[in-house]
């Protein structure tokens, strides 16, 4: 359990946050920029002081100022992964991964520090770039490598300020595997803050919306994506991520069929469908405008995956065209973006059970 | 060809020690100075900076004028010192030595300064979460970074307080083997008409000045591989 409590005045905002997280898994904070993502974290770090703060994880208290308490960065067991490119430069890779772990080990002895070392750059992919320097290493390996620093620590919170923002688009591609692999492989509680639908979607577990330095919305993941403030926030992204588990491998047409309360859907994978055996998890991401509905069960149609769905409310969207209706089916939530006059002319209200029609499913993992 | 004489070699070895010294002292003094100016918001930055700055652009015989008046028996620095038994510092080689390390500190503590504020804070945000104390970040961190502005400042320090003149025969008084530099013998020489002994003197160290600048521009040229 991790609780925050963080106030903290700003320019052009009054960064509040009152939060009780669970802890495990990542958390994402999520919302647009200058919406005082980057300063939470920072105070969690310490690098900020926020006034009257508690940050408290699991039964370490970091900070507490109402009981005079502040534990200065340097001792807090955090790791800490900045935005841009973070290396000493004047220290070559494996250097840089020392730096913290010769500081870090008065407790443990050196077996272990080299072994949590080990680890990392073995997680990370790094061993053959260990005695480069940082301006040698493109924007990628760089955040491999502050990465695997930060995780040679064994620290009990991780925090991730946009870990791939600084670097391109196509290196991102390379960065997500990687992030994801934490993420499946170690028990790390992790903060990672991002202003990326897509980064969201695919790693987090829990969610805390920011705007404007408050929590507009804060919970599991796929019930944020489909409640309250953020399919506003996010407009054109609007999607909801659900997790559903394999039922069927269809090797003849590169598919897997997935179970969705009684319903079932067909997804393509983007790797090996032998590689997803069945009962294997798979987190699944349904883009609001790839959703159509209709009032009979359509036939003869190119789209195959279709469900029965009951309306559960209809809000107006950013487009004074469009509003954007939340479905449910059995335990999960679709979003469905359609105009209000296709609304209007199929008379769709609260309660309905229509068919919802998905065109495109991205499987995330 | 002229032999340089016992005075030249004497007036040689004094200017090396002095430049030295200085530069020694100039470093353990102004890298602290200049990290504090670097790092801090108080008030008293600035007044502290143009300070620094001063003795850039006083005339030398003015700063020696007013040493040597701290320095003298009537003076603050003066009295005290007498009062330990040390004597006073005017026309010693230690009151050379004072007034070449405030001459020269502006030469010192801009570029470490400019070194330390070019790094900016995140390398050692990133120290902390690694572990490090300030203190310890400084060191490990900020100092290593800051190199090539080391390398500056010293350069720089003792190349000005090879070339010092005003304050040298102000507060030195031209004393041969105790405060008699290489410029002050220089000075003597064309005093006495001595012109080819003067020219000795003066060309070598036009050459050496010469050569400490190229050195400099080379080393800030290949920058990053060289300093680092």
């Amino acid at each position: 359990m991790i609780t925050l409590r963080l106030h903290l005045p700003r320019a052009s905002y009054q960064l509040q946050l009152e939060v009780e997280l669970a802890g495990r898994g990542i958390t994402v904070l999520f919302g647009p920029s200058g919406s005082g993502k980057t300063s939470v974290l920072r105070c969690v770090a310490g690098l900020e002081r926020a006034e009257d703060a508690l940050v408290r994880i699991g039964d370490h208290v970091w900070q507490d100022e109402r009981a005079g308490i502040f534990l200065p960065t340097w001792q807090r067991p955090l790791g800490y992964v900045f935005q841009e490119a973070s290396l000493f430069e004047h220290l070559d890779v494996r250097r840089n991964l020392d730096y913290g772990l010769r500081r870090s080990g008065k407790g443990t002895d050196r077996a272990a520090r080299k072994r949590a070392l080990d680890e990392a750059i073995e997680l990370l992919g790094i061993s053959a770039l260990l005695d480069r320097r940082p301006a040698n290493l493109s924007g990628g390996e760089r955040q491999r490598v502050a990465i695997a620093r930060a995780l040679a620590l064994r620290p009990q919170l991780l925090l991730l300020d946009e870990p791939l923002a600084a670097i391109d688009v196509a290196r991102r591609a390379e960065i997500l595997p990687w992030l994801e692999r934490l993420h499946a492989e170690l028990a790390l509680p992790m903060l990672y803050v991002t202003h990326s639908v897509d980064e969201l979607s695919r790693l987090a577990d829990e969610v805390v919306v920011l705007d404007q330095g408050q929590a507009q919305a804060h919970g599991p993941l796929a019930e944020v994506m489909t409640q309250g403030a953020l399919p506003a926030l996010i407009g054109d992204e609007a999607a909801a991520v659900i997790e559903a588990s394999v039922s069927a491998q269809l090797s003849e047409w590169q598919l897997l069929r997935v179970s969705l309360g009684s319903a079932s859907m067909l997804v393509a994978p983007r790797d090996e469908v032998a590689t997803h055996p069945v009962g294997s998890r798979l987190r699944l991401r349904i883009a609001a405008r790839d959703v159509s509905l209709s009032l009979q069960a359509p036939t003869a149609s190119s789209i195959q995956n279709q469900l029965t769905v009951r309306i559960v409310d209809i809000q107006p969207d950013a487009h004074p065209a469009h509003c954007l209706l939340r479905l449910q089916h059995g335990e999960h939530f679709l979003l469905a973006r359609l105009t209000r006059k296709a609304v209007a002319e199929l008379a769709l209200a609260p309660g309905m059970v229509v068919w919802a029609q998905v065109k495109a499913v991205a499987v995330l993992a | 060809m002229v032999e340089l004489d016992a005075a030249a070699w004497s007036a040689i070895w004094l200017t090396l020690k002095l430049a030295s010294l200085t530069t020694v002292l100039l470093l353990v003094l102004a890298t602290p100075l200049a990290w504090w100016l670097s790092q801090t918001r108080s008030r008293w930055r600035a007044p502290l900076s143009a300070l620094v700055t001063l003795p850039l652009v006083l005339p030398p015989t003015v700063l020696g004028f007013y040493l040597l008046v701290l320095m003298g028996p009537e003076g603050a620095l003066g009295s005290l010192t007498t009062a330990l038994g040390w004597g006073t510092l005017s026309f010693s080689f230690g009151g050379l030595l004072i007034g070449s390390i405030i001459f020269s500190l502006p030469f010192a503590v801009q570029p470490i300064q400019h070194a330390f504020e070019a790094i900016g804070r995140r390398p050692l945000e990133v120290a902390a979460t690694l572990r490090a104390s300030s203190l310890d970040a400084f060191f490990s961190v900020a100092l290593p970074l800051a190199r090539p502005g080391l390398l500056t400042a010293a350069i720089l320090s003792f190349a000005h307080t090879v070339g010092e003149f005003g304050v040298v025969l102000m507060i030195g008084g031209n004393i041969p083997g105790r405060t008699r530099v290489l410029s002050t013998q220089i000075y003597g020489h064309v005093e006495a008409m001595e012109y080819s002994q003067a020219h000795w003197l003066a060309a070598g160290m036009v050459l050496f000045s010469f050569l400490v600048l190229l050195s400099l521009a080379l080393l800030r040229r290949q920058g990053g591989n060289v300093l680092r």
